[in-house]
Protein backbone atom coordinates (compact mmCIF):
# COMPACT_ATOMS: atom_id res chain seq x y z
CA UNK A 1 0.00 0.00 0.00
CA UNK A 2 1.18 3.43 -1.21
CA UNK A 3 1.58 6.59 1.04
CA UNK A 4 -1.22 8.98 0.43
CA UNK A 5 -2.55 12.34 2.02
CA UNK A 6 -5.90 11.56 3.99
CA UNK A 7 -7.48 14.86 3.56
CA UNK A 8 -10.98 13.98 4.90
CA UNK A 9 -9.55 13.15 8.57
CA UNK A 10 -8.26 16.56 8.33
CA UNK A 11 -11.69 17.93 7.46
CA UNK A 12 -13.41 15.74 10.09
CA UNK A 13 -11.22 16.67 13.09
CA UNK A 14 -12.84 18.81 15.42
CA UNK A 15 -11.41 22.42 17.16
CA UNK A 16 -12.24 20.76 20.22
CA UNK A 17 -10.10 17.77 19.33
CA UNK A 18 -7.50 20.01 18.43
CA UNK A 19 -7.42 21.71 21.26
CA UNK A 20 -7.80 18.51 23.85
CA UNK A 21 -4.05 17.35 22.11
CA UNK A 22 -2.57 20.73 22.20
CA UNK A 23 -3.55 20.68 26.23
CA UNK A 24 -2.48 17.08 26.81
CA UNK A 25 0.91 17.73 25.17
CA UNK A 26 1.44 21.01 27.02
CA UNK A 27 0.63 19.77 30.32
CA UNK A 28 2.59 16.32 29.89
CA UNK A 29 5.28 18.28 28.96
CA UNK A 30 4.76 21.26 31.97
CA UNK A 31 4.65 18.15 34.21
CA UNK A 32 7.73 16.24 32.84
CA UNK A 33 9.53 20.02 33.89
CA UNK A 34 8.10 19.51 37.30
CA UNK A 35 9.09 16.02 38.11
CA UNK A 36 12.40 16.62 36.77
CA UNK A 37 13.00 19.97 39.35
CA UNK A 38 11.46 17.46 42.34
CA UNK A 39 12.74 13.94 41.91
CA UNK A 40 15.72 14.92 39.46
CA UNK A 41 16.38 14.52 35.65
CA UNK A 42 16.59 10.71 35.60
CA UNK A 43 12.86 10.31 36.71
CA UNK A 44 12.01 13.13 34.97
CA UNK A 45 13.38 11.75 31.79
CA UNK A 46 11.30 8.45 32.22
CA UNK A 47 8.37 11.08 30.59
CA UNK A 48 9.83 12.24 27.69
CA UNK A 49 8.35 8.75 25.62
CA UNK A 50 5.13 8.60 27.90
CA UNK A 51 2.73 7.92 25.46
CA UNK A 52 1.09 11.12 25.49
CA UNK A 53 -1.62 11.66 23.06
CA UNK A 54 -2.05 7.92 21.70
CA UNK A 55 -5.59 7.43 24.09
CA UNK A 56 -6.94 10.74 22.48
CA UNK A 57 -5.54 9.63 19.18
CA UNK A 58 -7.03 6.35 19.37
CA UNK A 59 -10.46 7.32 19.86
CA UNK A 60 -10.27 9.98 17.27
CA UNK A 61 -9.68 7.03 15.14
CA UNK A 62 -12.48 4.84 16.42
CA UNK A 63 -15.06 7.97 15.66
CA UNK A 64 -13.95 8.61 12.04
CA UNK A 65 -13.58 4.89 11.48
CA UNK A 66 -17.08 4.78 13.15
CA UNK A 67 -18.48 7.27 11.22
CA UNK A 68 -16.89 6.46 7.48
CA UNK A 69 -18.19 2.75 8.08
CA UNK A 70 -21.51 3.63 9.10
CA UNK A 71 -22.42 5.39 6.39
CA UNK A 72 -20.95 2.62 4.02
CA UNK A 73 -23.11 0.43 6.25
CA UNK A 74 -20.59 -1.70 6.76
CA UNK A 75 -20.27 -3.40 10.43
CA UNK A 76 -19.01 -0.27 12.01
CA UNK A 77 -17.24 -1.35 15.14
CA UNK A 78 -15.08 -4.35 14.33
CA UNK A 79 -13.60 -2.18 11.63
CA UNK A 80 -13.13 0.46 13.98
CA UNK A 81 -10.99 -1.64 16.70
CA UNK A 82 -8.89 -3.16 13.48
CA UNK A 83 -7.82 0.45 12.69
CA UNK A 84 -6.79 1.51 16.39
CA UNK A 85 -5.32 -1.57 16.55
CA UNK A 86 -2.83 -1.26 13.08
CA UNK A 87 -2.43 2.65 14.43
CA UNK A 88 -1.31 1.35 17.53
CA UNK A 89 1.21 -1.17 15.66
CA UNK A 90 2.45 1.59 13.82
CA UNK A 91 3.62 3.38 17.40
CA UNK A 92 5.15 0.36 18.44
CA UNK A 93 7.48 0.51 15.09
CA UNK A 94 7.64 4.47 15.96
CA UNK A 95 8.64 3.42 20.01
CA UNK A 96 11.57 1.46 18.20
CA UNK A 97 12.69 4.75 16.46
CA UNK A 98 11.83 6.49 19.75
CA UNK A 99 14.82 3.96 21.39
CA UNK A 100 17.30 5.46 18.61
CA UNK A 101 16.41 9.07 19.51
CA UNK A 102 17.21 8.86 23.08
CA UNK A 103 20.38 6.85 22.42
CA UNK A 104 21.59 9.27 19.97
CA UNK A 105 20.89 12.43 21.88
CA UNK A 106 22.76 10.58 25.42
CA UNK A 107 25.03 9.90 23.62
CA UNK A 108 26.03 12.80 21.44
CA UNK A 109 24.39 15.90 22.86
CA UNK A 110 27.53 16.91 25.21
CA UNK A 111 29.91 16.31 22.41
CA UNK A 112 28.11 18.44 19.48
CA UNK A 113 25.99 21.56 19.29
CA UNK A 114 23.10 20.32 21.40
CA UNK A 115 20.10 21.54 19.37
CA UNK A 116 21.86 20.30 15.98
CA UNK A 117 21.80 17.01 17.68
CA UNK A 118 18.12 16.93 18.53
CA UNK A 119 17.91 17.72 15.07
CA UNK A 120 20.09 15.25 14.07
CA UNK A 121 18.36 12.70 16.51
CA UNK A 122 14.71 13.68 15.55
CA UNK A 123 15.76 13.12 11.59
CA UNK A 124 17.19 9.04 13.26
CA UNK A 125 13.45 8.31 14.65
CA UNK A 126 12.09 9.44 10.99
CA UNK A 127 14.39 7.33 9.24
CA UNK A 128 14.80 4.37 11.60
CA UNK A 129 10.72 4.32 11.76
CA UNK A 130 10.20 4.47 8.09
CA UNK A 131 12.68 1.85 7.15
CA UNK A 132 10.86 -0.53 9.44
CA UNK A 133 7.20 0.10 8.17
CA UNK A 134 8.87 -0.21 4.96
CA UNK A 135 10.49 -3.33 5.80
CA UNK A 136 7.36 -4.76 7.57
CA UNK A 137 4.86 -3.88 4.70
CA UNK A 138 7.58 -5.77 2.42
CA UNK A 139 7.43 -8.54 4.75
CA UNK B 1 5.30 30.28 37.12
CA UNK B 2 6.69 31.48 33.45
CA UNK B 3 8.97 28.75 32.72
CA UNK B 4 5.82 26.77 32.97
CA UNK B 5 3.55 28.27 30.91
CA UNK B 6 6.59 27.90 28.16
CA UNK B 7 6.71 24.45 28.58
CA UNK B 8 2.72 24.46 28.25
CA UNK B 9 3.03 26.01 25.11
CA UNK B 10 6.08 24.69 23.21
CA UNK B 11 4.70 20.88 24.15
CA UNK B 12 1.38 22.15 23.17
CA UNK B 13 2.56 22.94 19.88
CA UNK B 14 5.06 20.13 19.32
CA UNK B 15 2.51 17.35 20.60
CA UNK B 16 0.07 18.89 18.03
CA UNK B 17 2.13 19.15 15.00
CA UNK B 18 3.06 15.64 14.91
CA UNK B 19 -0.90 14.78 15.79
CA UNK B 20 -1.43 16.71 13.04
CA UNK B 21 0.90 15.00 10.52
CA UNK B 22 -0.26 12.09 12.00
CA UNK B 23 -3.41 12.83 10.74
CA UNK B 24 -2.48 13.55 7.35
CA UNK B 25 -1.03 10.15 5.95
CA UNK B 26 -2.46 6.68 4.91
CA UNK B 27 -2.20 3.93 5.62
CA UNK B 28 -3.36 4.00 9.32
CA UNK B 29 -0.28 1.88 9.76
CA UNK B 30 2.21 4.63 8.58
CA UNK B 31 0.35 7.36 10.35
CA UNK B 32 0.71 5.09 13.48
CA UNK B 33 4.37 6.06 13.73
CA UNK B 34 3.97 9.59 14.82
CA UNK B 35 2.03 8.91 17.75
CA UNK B 36 5.44 7.72 18.67
CA UNK B 37 7.06 10.77 17.28
CA UNK B 38 9.39 12.36 19.89
CA UNK B 39 7.22 15.94 20.25
CA UNK B 40 7.32 15.82 24.51
CA UNK B 41 11.43 15.20 24.19
CA UNK B 42 11.54 17.55 21.66
CA UNK B 43 10.24 20.40 23.18
CA UNK B 44 11.72 19.26 26.91
CA UNK B 45 15.51 19.07 25.43
CA UNK B 46 15.37 22.14 23.66
CA UNK B 47 14.66 24.04 26.98
CA UNK B 48 16.31 21.82 29.14
CA UNK B 49 19.51 22.22 26.71
CA UNK B 50 19.24 26.35 27.40
CA UNK B 51 18.32 26.21 30.80
CA UNK B 52 20.26 23.53 32.89
CA UNK B 53 22.86 22.93 29.99
CA UNK B 54 23.60 19.40 27.94
CA UNK B 55 24.63 17.13 30.72
CA UNK B 56 21.20 17.74 32.39
CA UNK B 57 19.51 17.04 29.42
CA UNK B 58 22.26 13.80 28.49
CA UNK B 59 20.47 12.54 31.68
CA UNK B 60 16.91 13.14 30.78
CA UNK B 61 17.57 11.47 27.54
CA UNK B 62 19.41 8.39 29.05
CA UNK B 63 16.47 7.77 31.25
CA UNK B 64 14.04 7.97 28.03
CA UNK B 65 15.57 4.77 26.82
CA UNK B 66 13.55 3.01 29.28
CA UNK B 67 10.39 5.10 28.72
CA UNK B 68 11.15 4.49 24.80
CA UNK B 69 10.78 0.75 25.50
CA UNK B 70 8.11 0.69 27.64
CA UNK B 71 6.38 2.72 24.95
CA UNK B 72 7.32 0.04 22.74
CA UNK B 73 5.46 -2.44 24.92
CA UNK B 74 2.45 -0.35 25.67
CA UNK B 75 1.53 0.44 22.17
CA UNK B 76 1.96 -3.44 20.96
CA UNK B 77 -0.48 -4.17 24.00
CA UNK B 78 -2.46 -2.19 22.69
CA UNK B 79 -2.86 -3.33 19.07
CA UNK B 80 -2.80 -7.10 20.13
CA UNK B 81 -6.13 -5.91 22.82
CA UNK B 82 -7.56 -3.97 20.17
CA UNK B 83 -7.40 -6.52 17.81
CA UNK B 84 -8.83 -9.51 19.75
CA UNK B 85 -11.13 -8.05 22.13
CA UNK B 86 -13.92 -5.61 21.82
CA UNK B 87 -13.10 -2.99 23.69
CA UNK B 88 -13.37 0.86 23.91
CA UNK B 89 -10.05 2.43 22.47
CA UNK B 90 -9.91 5.13 25.01
CA UNK B 91 -10.52 2.40 27.64
CA UNK B 92 -7.73 0.24 26.53
CA UNK B 93 -5.66 3.03 25.50
CA UNK B 94 -6.07 4.15 29.29
CA UNK B 95 -5.70 1.16 31.29
CA UNK B 96 -2.59 -0.21 29.87
CA UNK B 97 -1.20 3.14 30.58
CA UNK B 98 0.12 1.33 33.99
CA UNK B 99 1.82 -1.14 32.00
CA UNK B 100 3.96 1.76 30.75
CA UNK B 101 4.56 2.88 34.08
CA UNK B 102 6.06 -0.79 35.16
CA UNK B 103 8.14 -1.26 32.44
CA UNK B 104 9.63 1.90 32.31
CA UNK B 105 10.30 1.98 36.25
CA UNK B 106 11.35 -1.22 36.35
CA UNK B 107 13.29 -0.80 33.38
CA UNK B 108 15.20 2.30 34.05
CA UNK B 109 15.74 0.69 37.94
CA UNK B 110 17.66 -2.56 36.68
CA UNK B 111 19.64 -0.62 34.48
CA UNK B 112 20.33 2.26 37.81
CA UNK B 113 21.52 -0.96 39.95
Amino acid sequence: MRIKINSSAIKETRWHQLATRFCIGGLITAATGLIAKRYGPAVGGLFLAFPAIFPSSATLIESHQKQEKEEAGVQAPKRARQAVSIDAAGAAMGGIGLLVFALFVTEFIEKFTPWLVILAATAAWAAVSFLLWFLRKEA
Amino acid sequence: MKEILVRFLVGGLSVSLFAFLGDLFKPKSFAGLFGAAPSIALATLLLTVGKDGPHYAAIEASSMIAGSVAFFVYSSAVSRLMMHRAEKALLAATTLLPLWAAVAFGLWYGLKK
